[in-house]
């Protein structure tokens, strides 16, 4: 099967300053990838590099098989962004209407999503809400909604368990598996290692570079260690010895 | 359609907030309101003038300038003009002493000051006319007497006809009135000010805080043409900026009676183009701005300054560099039309060079605005 998302030898920065280095990643349909990194190491720049929002210094960046930037490959994929991008004075439904219409979804089709993605995130009872009124949680929530309508066949996910209770995320996790399960892809982001745990693959990222990538088994395997998190300072540790050796 | 999407979410919005719906419909009335009631009340403002030991007749003649109140002060008070203007406020004072004449003026307020010097000089004219009045009178009834002396063919001779002095002058204006004020020609000046301020500082903002909410990634990461969306945005703060401007054109027909002597239909399409122009330049301008306050401070360097070229000040005037900054002004052309619309009667092809630059400046804006989202997504 065709490779969701291919990079090759990526280098993106801002005024010929590079950010992201070096980055070279497969992913599969079905694969939830977790990039792993703290805050600054490049993970948002990689990502809106993916969805074509910045254009690679050097390096390609393919997704569903096409360059990108594509204006036209976005209709596949949903994006959650960090901040909530939500409109405060309109309620959660009208949120939920407009973004489906920007993706030209029938009207039919829109009741019935809106009715599914506002039960994933439990929010069903809120539909007609302002979203001024809402909780920092109950936003987040309404975010991550509005990034499952439809039928994307790649999801971007900014840290999007930030701010939700424990056993929502178990909820939002199951949905996340099945829609992998159902061959969608999932690329998120996240600093929270429950979250890494889960995620089928993980690219960890320090200083704008790939430190240590593969399953969280095979990972903790190869470094020998119990959890996710002393990988990832492992791998930081190498990372710093090889700079200093330079 | 993504563009009407974006229309009705932006209407949608609009609505809801009601402060600032509000204040787009009703701030520009409060603000011509006042304006108007300033100038009404100011119309009729009388500049005093001092006189001390001041020849009769001349005092007689001063008294007569329109808007001029001449108060006396008597001969033996020991003050000098700067102690009279200080402690009255007197716009000016004049004294006479040894046959020599000595004008004081206030010059707080230079238009006063004029309006004094002018009144004295039309005062010695008319003196100087009245004294030769009465030695041609003197002259004539000399000659006269000389006539009926002379045999009867002679008198035919008629003898100095009316002097051109007195001659009545018929006045007739070409635009306005003799009631036309100050206020008359600023006032379609201020139409168009109040249009352009209001719509650029609430298109601007909107889309400012769309870009700082993070709204505006979301809406780029869906396939939607950065065209289309700056088109939406256009549809939906035109919509309430087109009734922003009938609000405040009628308003401005209605309530304060202003007499459109050319096309009123012209009045309305040039305000709907100078909001046009407004909206897509404040869109364009939050590009440039982080913040709220950020975009606040765009208004004394893009808007204010454009109210210098509008008319308020004499442009014809102006040295050849600065008028070349005023036709890079908008707000120029707008006023201009208004102007000549309202106050000499154009018709809708008289103004039609001025609103072809006004859709031009909306067309470029536009453009710049689409390129401007590349920051945001390179396709």
């Amino acid at each position: 099967m065709e490779n969701t998302i291919a990079i090759t030898d990526l280098q993106i920065g801002y005024q010929q300053k590079p950010v992201v280095k070096n980055i070279n990643l497969i992913v599969r349909p079905g694969e939830i990838l977790g990039l792993l990194g703290p805050s600054g190491s490049g993970k948002t720049t990689l990502i809106r590099a993916i969805m074509g929002m910045i254009k690679p210094m050097s390096g390609t960046v393919r997704v569903f098989g096409q360059a990108m930037p594509n204006r036209h490959l976005l209709e596949k994929i949903g994006y959650m962004g960090q901040t909530d991008a939500l409109y405060d004075t309109l309620t959660a439904r009208e949120n939920l209407q407009f973004f489906a219409s920007l993706r030209k979804m029938p009207h039919q089709q829109t009741v019935a999503e809106i009715e599914r993605v506002a039960r994933v995130v439990s929010l069903q009872s809120f539909l007609d809400r302002r979203v001024a009124d809402f909780s920092g949680g109950m936003k987040r929530r309404l975010s991550l909604a509005i990034t499952l309508l439809g039928t994307s066949e790649l999801l971007i996910l900014d840290e999007p368990t930030v701010g939700i209770d424990p056993e929502l995320r178990i909820q939002i996790w199951q949905e996340l598996k099945q829609l992998a399960a159902a061959g969608k892809t999932i690329l998120m982001t996240t600093h929270v290692m429950e979250d890494a745990e889960q995620a089928t693959q993980l690219l960890m990222i320090r200083n704008g570079e790939a430190i240590a990538a593969g399953t969280p088994l095979d990972l903790k395997q190869r470094y020998a260690v119990d959890n996710v998190e002393e990988v990832f300072l492992k791998a930081g540790r190498i990372q710093d010895a090889h700079l200093s050796s330079l | 359609m993504r563009i009407l999407a974006v229309f009705k979410r932006v209407v949608l919005e609009m609505l809801r907030d009601r402060r600032t719906l509000a204040l787009m419909m009703f701030g520009p009335l409060l603000m011509l309101s006042l304006i108007w009631a300033i100038f009404q009340t100011n119309a009729t403002q009388t500049t005093v003038l001092a006189t001390q030991n001041v020849d009769a007749s001349l005092v007689k003649a001063v008294d007569g300038t329109k808007h001029l109140k001449v108060v006396k002060i008597k001969k033996n008070k020991d003050q000098t003009a700067r102690q009279l203007i200080r402690k009255h406020d007197y716009a000016g004072v004049l004294k006479e002493e040894h046959g020599r004449l000595t004008l004081t003026l206030a010059n707080s307020n230079p238009s006063q000051s004029k309006l004094i010097r002018q009144g004295l000089s039309l005062a010695k004219i008319k003196l100087a006319l009245q004294n030769q009045t009465r030695i041609i009178k003197q002259q004539q009834a000399m000659l006269q007497t000389l006539l009926a002396q002379l045999p009867a063919t002679g008198r035919q001779l008629s003898v100095g006809s009316q002097s051109t002095a007195e001659k009545k002058v018929a006045v007739k204006y070409l635009y306005g009135s003799a009631d036309s004020t100050y206020f008359d020609a600023i006032f379609p000046i201020m139409i168009s000010f109040v249009v352009f301020f209001f719509v650029f500082l609430i298109s601007g903002i909107a889309l400012l805080r769309e870009r700082t909410r993070g709204t505006l990634d979301r809406v780029l990461a869906t396939p939607i043409r950065r065209g289309e969306l700056i088109g939406g945005y256009i549809l939906g703060y035109g919509t309430f900026a087109i009734v922003q401007t009938l609000i405040i054109v009628g308003f401005s027909i209605w309530i304060f009676k202003m007499q459109v002597l050319g096309s009123l239909s012209g009045v309305f399409l040039t305000n709907i183009l100078v909001a046009l122009v407004a909206l897509t330049l404040g869109l364009l301008i939050s590009a440039f701005a982080q913040s709220e306050f950020q975009m606040m401070q765009f208004v004394p360097i893009i808007v204010i300054p454009q109210i210098l070229f509008s008319g308020l000040i004499p442009f014809d005037t102006m040295p050849h560099w600065l008028k070349l900054i005023g036709y890079c002004a908008p707000l120029y052309y707008g006023s201009t039309a208004m102007t000549n619309l309202i106050e000499k009667g154009a018709g809708l092809l008289q103004v039609g060079s001025e609103l072809g630059i006004l859709v031009g400046f909306a067309v470029l804006f536009i453009i710049l605005n689409v390129l401007s989202l590349r920051k945001y997504r390179p396709v």
